[in-house]
């Protein structure tokens, strides 16, 4: 019983109270509540080989229905829609809204899908049966969903280079961009694990996607400007935290938005905060996890 | 000087919980001491697997506490989930992954590295050695449940609980999983096991705990429990029963009659009350006391109130 299965984290096994012979009590070693320790880790890893082992299903076909509708929208409609004064052209206008419906979608898709397979296989209990804590559990289903949204945002990117240019779709403020992709795609996978935990079954997740998912983004610009909408509609769409999302997102492409940025910083600091609190808060009362 | 008093390695204090509509652990205490083979019997519906989700962590008790080797299942969740691996009684699997992803996935949860050794040699006690690169979709039933065996053994938690981990399992293979846990045993592991099978229970568990509508109706060393059981069952393959018999008969499975009996002495006047009335005994099995009509006797409907009174 003695040869080296080491712990990670300083596990320093403590003796029993009284001699006794067997296996020694073992203790997890020091740990906070915002600390993420090895049960992180391999959670997170696990996450990420759960959607890269079914890649095709998970990154190949939605970079590809995303480019379905860059061809079609782009074609119908670029006589059409002037954005931004005419000062960018209605494919180029396009694309970063796509990729950012598409970083958005795929991370809730990513933690909502897997909580509720698991749920429904009962698969669950590995994960809630070692020392993984709330907040781990959280970080691990949160990024590994960034992870997959952030792939097929940049995926969806790429193969709409060649169909806008490359040098109308290289973004003008990189940072701006990164910054809502992270923070768009974290609060969608916070989102996702927060519906995956609601939800009892497949349904009830086809509830939340159909809607409030769908509907939220494709009302959130990306196809369009808002100042081309009627004023009601305009109004709107300011209640609309999809549109904050995207609208910073394309302001890194173009330098470009219909808002300031900073006001949709501010928008998805708060939804990830929010959202966060949520989440955590569910998975630490065990909130339809644990009976 | 006085002895220290061991630490035991599972403590349920005075829990309670309640389902919409049932109350599946009313008030229930027990103490399992470390390196014990302890069995936990009871009907179905009876609370066990209830009392396993709370040591594991799954489910909260409404009330009363829970320790595993002196850690709090609630407030230090930490260490007491490191020190304990739960066979599930259900047959649950992660379809994505092969066998030895499995069991190397359930390592890293537990913060376990270098466990390959380790996750070979479950592998080979489980039989499990030429299904290491299968996927788990394509495992049977028995196959299942014995990576289940292997995932809850990989952290070498010092109490392992096994919740009916034979269900499904063939006879061989059964008493292979059996030597294995055993094993484990002699090294130092606490077990706990369920299963429905009370020939396992009586011939590996030193203590069993009989569990009723989620109250201990028995808690004694397995040889008390025989001891109390002391008697006879005798089945009999007849057309009919005595007139004076006919209370104590229960129909079994066969077809056959079935009688306990308090000892021999009472069997010859059984006998004789057949050949009175004229009926042919067909055939007639005679068996010892056994666990099983121990388990019968206390968790038969009429029993508990006789218990308790
Ligand atoms: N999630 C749940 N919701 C409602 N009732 C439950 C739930 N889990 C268990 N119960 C009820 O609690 C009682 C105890 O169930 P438990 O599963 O602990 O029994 P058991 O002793 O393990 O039975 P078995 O031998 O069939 O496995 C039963 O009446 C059961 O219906
Ligand atoms: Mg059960």
């Amino acid at each position: 019983m003695s040869d080296a299965v080491d712990r990670e984290d300083r596990a320093a096994p403590v003796a029993p109270p009284a001699t006794r012979c067997g296996p020694a009590v073992v203790r997890a070693g020091h740990h906070s509540v915002w600390s993420l320790g090895p049960g992180f880790k391999a959670l997170f890893r696990k996450e990420c080989l759960r959607f890269s082992k079914v890649a095709l299903q998970t990154i190949i076909a939605p970079v590809v229905s995303t480019l379905l509708y860059l061809l079609i929208f782009s074609h119908v409609l670029s006589s059409n829609v002037k954005v931004y004064d005419g000062r960018v052209g209605y494919a180029q206008f396009l694309v970063p809204g796509l990729v950012m419906m598409a970083v958005l979608q795929n991370a809730f898709a990513n933690s909502s899908s897997s909580l509720i397979q698991s749920k429904m296989m009962r698969s669950i209990v590995f994960v809630l049966l070692p020392p993984i804590s709330s907040f781990e559990l959280f970080c691990a289903y949160v990024l590994s969903a960034m992870v997959r949204g952030v792939a097929v945002g940049l995926g969806v990117w790429l193969i709409t280079l060649p169909f806008v240019g490359a040098a109308a779709s290289v973004p003008e403020h990189p940072l701006w961009v990164l910054a809502f992709a992270v923070g768009g795609s974290a609060i969608l996978g916070t989102l996702g694990l927060v519906a995956g935990i609601w939800s009892e079954k497949f349904d009830h997740l086809a509830v939340f996607q159909n809607f409030i998912i769908m509907p939220l983004t494709f009302l959130s610009g990306v196809f369009y400007s808002i100042h081309s909408l009627p004023p009601f509609w305009q109004a709107l769409s300011y209640f609309n935290p999809f549109f904050y999302m995207i609208d910073g997102f394309r302001y890194g492409f173009f330098g470009l938005s219909d808002i300031n940025p900073w006001r949709s910083v501010a928008v998805v600091a708060f939804f990830v905060i929010m959202l966060g609190a949520i989440a955590l808060r569910m998975l630490a009362t065990g909130y339809k996890l644990r009976q | 000087m006085k002895p220290e008093p061991v630490l035991a390695a599972v403590e349920v204090i005075d829990v309670c919980k309640s389902f919409p509509n049932v109350r599946a652990l009313d008030h229930v205490s027990l103490r399992v001491e470390q390196g014990e083979f302890f069995a936990l019997l009871g009907p179905n519906g009876a609370g066990k697997t209830t009392l396993i989700s709370i040591l594991a962590g799954l489910a909260r008790a409404d009330s009363g506490q829970a320790r595993i080797m002196g850690f709090d299942t609630v407030a230090q969740a930490r260490d007491a989930r490191l020190s304990l691996g739960v066979v599930p009684q259900e047959l649950v699997f992660d379809p994505f992954f092969t066998v030895r992803e499995m069991l190397e996935l359930q390592a890293s949860y537990y913060g376990v590295r270098g466990a390959g050794a380790w996750i070979d040699e479950i592998l080979h006690h489980l039989d499990l050695t030429d299904k290491a690169n299968t996927n788990m979709r394509a495992l049977s039933g028995g196959m299942k449940r014995r990576v289940l065996v292997g995932q809850a053994l990989v952290h070498r938690p010092p109490v392992i609980v096994l919740d009916e981990p034979t269900a499904g399992v063939d006879v061989e293979l059964r008493q292979n999983l059996w030597t294995f846990i055993k094993r484990l045993n002699r090294e130092g592991h606490t077990i706990i096991l369920t299963t429905h099978y009370l020939e396992e229970a009586e011939a590996l568990c030193q203590r069993v705990a009989m569990l009723k509508g989620g109250r201990v109706v028995a808690l004694d060393t397995t040889a008390n429990l025989l001891r109390g059981a002391s008697g006879i069952t005798v089945e009999i393959a007849a057309d009919a029963v005595p007139e004076a018999w006919r209370g104590r008969a229960a129909v079994q499975a066969t077809g056959a009659f079935g009688f306990t009996l308090a000892g021999y002495g009472e069997l010859e006047p059984l006998l004789a009350a057949f050949r009175e009335s004229g009926i042919a005994i067909a055939e007639m099995k005679l068996g010892a006391a056994d666990l099983e009509q121990a388990f019968l006797r206390l968790t038969s409907p009429t029993a508990a109130t006789a218990e308790a009174a």
